[in-house]
Parts: structure tokens; C-alpha cells; sequence
């Protein structure tokens, strides 16, 4: 296993490396020069001396692979640059605004799970049932509501109507009245794919023959579903939601700017706006690190839960 | 002492395309210690009839007739009570051993399993009996053989372990769905070997394709078609005296006796002929077989049989 884990880490290298390389010629090519948009003043008058001042003393003079090496042997030493637009290391920006969306993805997620994992098991059970079918109808109909709609829907009515909570904002810290209705929209549009797919896998699992066979032993159908059936169905289950979580730590764009939630696709779009590419690179790096290793956790615990590739010799 | 007895049994599934009657009227029973051989083409409805014994089967089923075990009529009683006689003292070897253990559960769990639920032994005692039925159906190195994972275990392994989980509560009966199918032949004879030395002091249903083996294992035969049985009697009846065209169709059909294939196609069982279910295919077939079914009728001492040309 260690072995493997190793062998999955060195393969990421160049996946990670071409990452940057796009991203950095993606922002090179983009229309908009960071040293005007960030030295125009309140005015509106750009001072061509400090523009220049401002290349030279950020490199954006040199020729773009040099600014690359540059970058990549800055980054390979542990140091992701300076934000232009606040001199202050990048790094210490992603932290932040990480530590924002870290948060929020966790809470959607315990959202999530706790709304798909017993819907999906009893729409499985009771297949076909009325029951399973206005789940899976809301289920439909909380994948195809896009998540703007529903923060709004949801920020209208807890935040104005009743009034129970904060309309939007991060609080002290992101505390638990302003983290609910950010976690919500993002925890039920992700439990509506998730309660489809428990249900389906639940669903195949149950037809399956052992599932008879414990069936035949005496054992209790509370069991045959949590144990039998379940440690089946979860495996492709924690998959889905594995890369689900993945996606939820890249920050949501939509829901952190509604929410005013400070977290790290907010900072990447804010970056984007104001040409701060030196931000913009390393969130883009630091993004497809975390997806990447996401993505290898998933994997190592769909080894762990299925002993049938658990030995296979990777 | 009949340990068993099944009266007027239909098992009928509604479907989308109709009423599939997979069991329809079956009447037989299984004395202590006696090894029932239950033979017929596949999709006959053997399984189900299995199944059908400790109601293992989904709700929307209709089950008509009455299963008595041991003075019980097991079609009346609740599905706890069910669930006591199931594993304990009626167990079933399901067909198809791959897909019939669990792939995520080891194997000496699987059957400690049902050692717990019956016996309320506790995990380590249970465990321990586990590696003791392993031993019983011959898996070498059996304590260290419990904690490794089906897929790790061949066909015939696997099919061990099937019969240990069966035999692990001491079961008064089993009901063995084709336990030799799709083993090679050293294997088969080690199974049969097997299960004949570990169900001697029990009785048995033993479902199977293999006359051979069933000639090996058991006290009598039932051959099974489309649903219901057209001739049973002691194994020596039936290979030396067969009735039923069906029968000798059947035993022509065997390696050794020409490879005769019965002509013709097992009928639907949603919809079936009038008359003599075999009727379409028989070489005998009479203008009475068209018109009636024919009823079991006894031609000598227990050996019955259902044909108007017998
Ligand atoms: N749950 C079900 N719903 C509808 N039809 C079913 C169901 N279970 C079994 N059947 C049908 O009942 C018939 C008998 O099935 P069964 O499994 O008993 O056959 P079998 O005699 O055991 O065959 P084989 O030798 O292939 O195992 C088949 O035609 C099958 O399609
Ligand atoms: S009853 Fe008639 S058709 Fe049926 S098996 Fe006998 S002879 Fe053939
Ligand atoms: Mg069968």
C-alpha cells in the first residue's frame, strides 16, 4: 500500500507541472497588463513611470519562460510570491481564504451526507414506493435548481422573512449562524446527486446474491441493509463523494460571493479582477494540488473499503 | 416421520408481462435424515421452490398451500419466528457460490455470523466454532483461511465455505441448490464426498442438473417440470423403471446414454399449455393430453407419476 501511495504521489508531479504551465501562459496571453490596472490612480490617470518601476520590481520585464523558472524555483523553495495588489505573500492569502472554504465545503458536506445517505437507503428499500418516488422528484429538482437560485430562495427566507439568521457575511470567524445558510445551498444541491446515487447503488447491491444468503442465515433485515448492503453500495458512494468534496474545497464562486463568504474562489475570481496574476497563479496551483490529493484519498479508501483490489500488487 | 411435508404449494410472481407461475402445485415431503433429489431443466423453477420453503422471497409474491416443518406450517407463522428457523433449522446452500458470498465481509465472519445470531455465543467462541466448520469441510490452514476475503478462495473453496455457513447452526434440514455446478469433476466428487459425510444424520433437499450426483447422494428423485413434479420414487425406480416420457427424455439426454437432447423448448411459465404441461414435446402425446391435465397418480409402491400414458 505504501508503495502504491508513493507511486501515486510521483505520478502527480507532472500533472501539477503542466497545471502551472498552462495557467501561467493562460494569464500571460489574457487581455489586461496587472502593472496599469494596479497602478492606475484614484483618478483614473496611469503614471507610466511607476508602471515601469512596478515591472521591473515584480520581473514582469523578463521574457515569460524566464518569469516561469523563476516562479516554479520560488514555489519548489516553499514561497508562492507576493500579491501585487497587497505586497503580502501569497501564501499567507490562500491560508486564509482556505481556511473560509475549508469550512464551508465540511459543513455541506455533514449537510449532504446526512440528507442523502438515509434518503437514499430508504428510496432503495422502499422502491417505487410514493415515498421513492417524491424523493427522487426532489432529488431531480434540487439537481437541476442552479445554487444562485436556491442561496437566494433560502437567504429570503431565513435571512428576511423569518429573520432567524444573518443574511450574509463571515462573522467572527465563520461562525455556525453564518456558516448555515452558505453550508445549505451547497450541502443540498450536492445531497440531491448523492441521494441518486446511494439509492441506485443501494438498489444494485440489494439485488445481488449474497444479500439472499444472509437473508438465508436468519439474519435480521435491519442488518442485511446496514451491514450486508451498505458496506457494498458505500464503495462506489465514497467515491462520488470524495470528488464531490474535492470540488466543494475549490470554493464555490457563486455561493461565496451571495454569501459574502470569504473563501478561496472568491480570492481567485477578486484576483482575476484585479490582474493580481501572481495570486491567480499560485490559487490555480494550490487548487489542482488539492484536487489531486483529493483524488488520491478517494482512491485509497475505495482500496481500503473494497478488499477486492485492497491486495491486488499496484 | 415426515420432517417436511408441502401441500397444494403455488409460488406465483406478478410481473409487467404477467403472472409468472413458478411453482405451480407442488405436492411432496422429506422424511428425517432422508436426502431429497429435486431434478429438472433450468428455469423449472427449482430455486424458487427452494426458496420458497423458508419464504425467501420478496413481498409482493403470492404463496398458496401450506409448508408444514416439524407440525408448523411455516406459509402461517410470523417473520420473526421465521427468521429462528432460518440458518437454524432449515438451512439453505444458495446456488452459485461466487456471487452468493459477500465480496466485502471475510469468510470466517460470514459464517460466525449466523453462529451468533442462534446460538448467542460471543464473537471470540463464535469465531473459533467458524474456523471449527472450515476445518469440518476441509479448508487447510482453516484459522487463517477465516479472515481472508472471498475472492481469495477458488470455486470449490468457495463452495466449502457455502456448505460450512450452511451446517454452521446444525441445521434439521438442508436445502442444497446445485452445489457441484460448474465444479470439474475431481472437485464434484470431493464435494459430494464432502456433503454426503457432513448431512448423513440430516435431511436434505438437494436441487441439481446432475443426475449422477443426485444418483450418488439420494434416497429419492422428483423430476421437476414447469412447475410442478411429473414423477418421483427411490433412486433405483427411476433410473431402472422411469414413467414419465419426461424422465426418460431426461435420462437420455445423460453422456452415457446417448446425448438425446429432449426436442423442443420449456414452456413459458407465464403462459402454460393446456392439458399435459409436456404435451408440445412429447413423443407419446395423446388427444386426452391435450384437453387434461393429468394428475399424480401411484403406479407401484411410492413411485408416482403424471401421465396418461404411464
Ligand atoms: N422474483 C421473480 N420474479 C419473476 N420471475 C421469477 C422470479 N424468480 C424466478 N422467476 C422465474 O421463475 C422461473 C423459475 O426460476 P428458478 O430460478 O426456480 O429456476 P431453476 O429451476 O432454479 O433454474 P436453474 O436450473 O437455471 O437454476 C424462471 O423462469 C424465472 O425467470
Ligand atoms: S400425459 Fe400425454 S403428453 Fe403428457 S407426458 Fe404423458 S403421454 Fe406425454
Ligand atoms: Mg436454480
Amino acid at each position: 500500500m505504501l508503495g502504491y501511495i508513493l507511486k501515486r504521489i510521483f505520478q502527480l508531479i507532472p500533472a501539477l507541472l503542466l497545471v502551472s504551465v498552462a495557467s501561467f501562459s493562460i494569464i500571460y496571453f489574457a487581455p489586461g497588463d496587472p502593472a496599469e490596472t494596479l497602478m492606475t490612480g484614484p483618478d483614473g490617470n496611469v503614471n507610466p513611470k511607476s508602471v515601469e518601476e512596478f515591472r521591473t520590481k515584480m520581473g514582469l520585464d523578463k521574457p515569460l519562460h524566464i518569469q516561469y523558472l523563476i516562479w516554479l524555483n520560488n514555489v519548489v523553495h516553499g514561497n508562492f510570491g507576493y500579491s501585487y495588489r497587497t505586497e503580502k505573500p501569497v501564501f499567507d492569502h490562500i491560508k486564509t481564504s482556505f481556511g473560509a472554504t475549508f469550512k464551508l465545503a465540511v459543513v455541506s458536506l455533514i449537510i449532504s451526507l446526512i440528507i442523502s445517505i438515509p434518503l437514499g437507503i430508504i428510496s432503495a428499500i422502499k422502491h417505487n414506493s410514493g415515498l421513492d418516488i417524491s424523493c427522487m422528484v426532489g432529488a431531480s429538482l434540487g439537481v437541476s435548481m442552479p445554487n444562485f437560485w436556491l442561496g437566494l430562495l433560502l437567504m429570503l427566507l431565513f435571512g428576511i422573512y423569518l429573520d432567524w439568521l444573518p443574511v450574509a457575511g463571515y462573522g467572527t470567524g465563520g461562525d455556525l449562524e453564518h456558516i448555515i445558510l452558505p453550508a445549505l445551498t451547497l450541502g443540498t444541491g450536492s445531497a440531491a446527486v448523492t441521494a441518486r446515487l446511494m439509492r441506485s447503488s443501494m438498489l444494485e447491491v440489494l439485488g445481488q446474491d449474497y444479500i439472499l444468503t444472509a437473508r438465508a442465515k436468519g439474519v435480521p433485515e435491519w442488518m442485511v441493509i446496514g451491514k450486508h448492503a451498505l458496506k457494498n453500495a458505500l464503495i462506489p458512494f465514497v467515491t462520488m463523494v470524495g470528488l464531490n468534496f474535492g470540488y466543494l474545497l475549490n470554493g464555490s464562486v457563486v455561493v461565496e460571493t451571495i454569501f459574502g463568504w470569504p473563501g478561496i474562489g472568491r480570492l481567485i475570481v477578486d484576483s482575476i479582477n484585479m490582474r493580481d496574476y501572481m495570486m491567480v497563479q499560485g490559487c490555480m496551483v494550490f487548487v489542482a494540488l488539492l484536487f489531486v490529493t483529493v483524488n488520491l484519498v478517494v482512491d485509497i479508501s475505495y482500496r481500503y473499503l473494497d478488499p477486492r483490489i485492497r491486495y491486488e500488487k499496484a | 416421520m415426515n420432517l417436511l411435508e408441502i401441500i397444494d404449494l403455488k409460488t406465483h410472481f406478478p410481473t409487467s408481462n404477467g403472472l409468472v407461475k413458478a411453482v405451480d402445485t407442488i405436492d411432496m415431503s422429506i422424511s428425517e435424515q432422508e436426502t431429497f433429489g429435486l431434478i429438472g431443466e433450468t428455469g423449472c423453477g427449482k430455486s424458487v421452490l427452494g426458496h420458497s420453503i423458508i419464504r425467501l422471497l420478496q413481498s409482493d409474491t403470492v404463496m398458496k398451500g401450506k409448508i408444514i416443518y416439524k407440525g408448523k406450517n411455516l406459509l402461517e407463522i410470523s417473520e420473526a419466528e421465521m427468521r429462528n428457523i432460518r440458518g437454524e433449522e432449515i438451512a439453505m446452500i444458495l446456488q452459485n457460490p461466487t456471487t452468493s458470498l459477500n465480496p466485502v465481509i471475510t469468510v470466517g465472519e460470514q459464517i460466525a455470523e449466523a453462529i451468533r445470531l442462534h446460538q448467542r455465543l460471543n464473537k471470540k467462541d463464535a469465531k473459533q466454532k467458524a474456523i471449527e466448520m472450515l476445518e469440518a469441510v476441509r479448508i487447510p490452514s482453516p484459522s487463517q483461511r477465516a479472515n481472508e476475503y472471498p475472492h481469495e478462495f477458488s470455486g470449490g473453496m468457495k463452495q466449502r465455505v457455502m456448505i460450512a455457513m450452511g451446517l454452521a447452526c446444525d441445521p434439521a434440514l438442508v436445502i442444497a441448490d446445485e452445489p457441484t455446478k460448474g465444479l470439474d469433476v475431481t472437485i464434484k466428487i470431493q464435494i459430494v464426498e464432502l456433503m454426503k459425510e457432513v448431512t448423513a444424520q440430516k435431511a436434505m433437499l438437494l436441487i441439481t442438473h446432475d443426475l449422477g450426483v443426485a444418483s450418488e447422494m439420494c434416497d429419492r428423485i422428483a423430476l421437476m417440470y414447469a412447475g410442478e413434479l411429473v414423477e418421483y420414487a427411490s433412486v433405483i425406480e427411476i433410473f431402472e423403471n422411469p414413467l414419465h416420457p419426461y424422465t426418460i427424455g431426461f435420462l437420455d439426454s445423460l453422456p452415457g446414454r446417448g446425448l438425446v437432447p429432449i426436442p423442443g423448448m420449456s414452456p413459458s411459465l407465464i403462459d402454460l399449455p393446456d392439458g399435459c404441461r409436456f404435451h408440445p414435446r412429447c413423443s407419446h402425446v395423446m388427444e386426452i393430453c391435450r384437453q387434461k391435465h393429468p394428475g399424480m397418480t401411484e403406479m407401484k409402491d411410492g413411485h408416482f407419476v403424471r401421465c396418461f400414458h404411464a
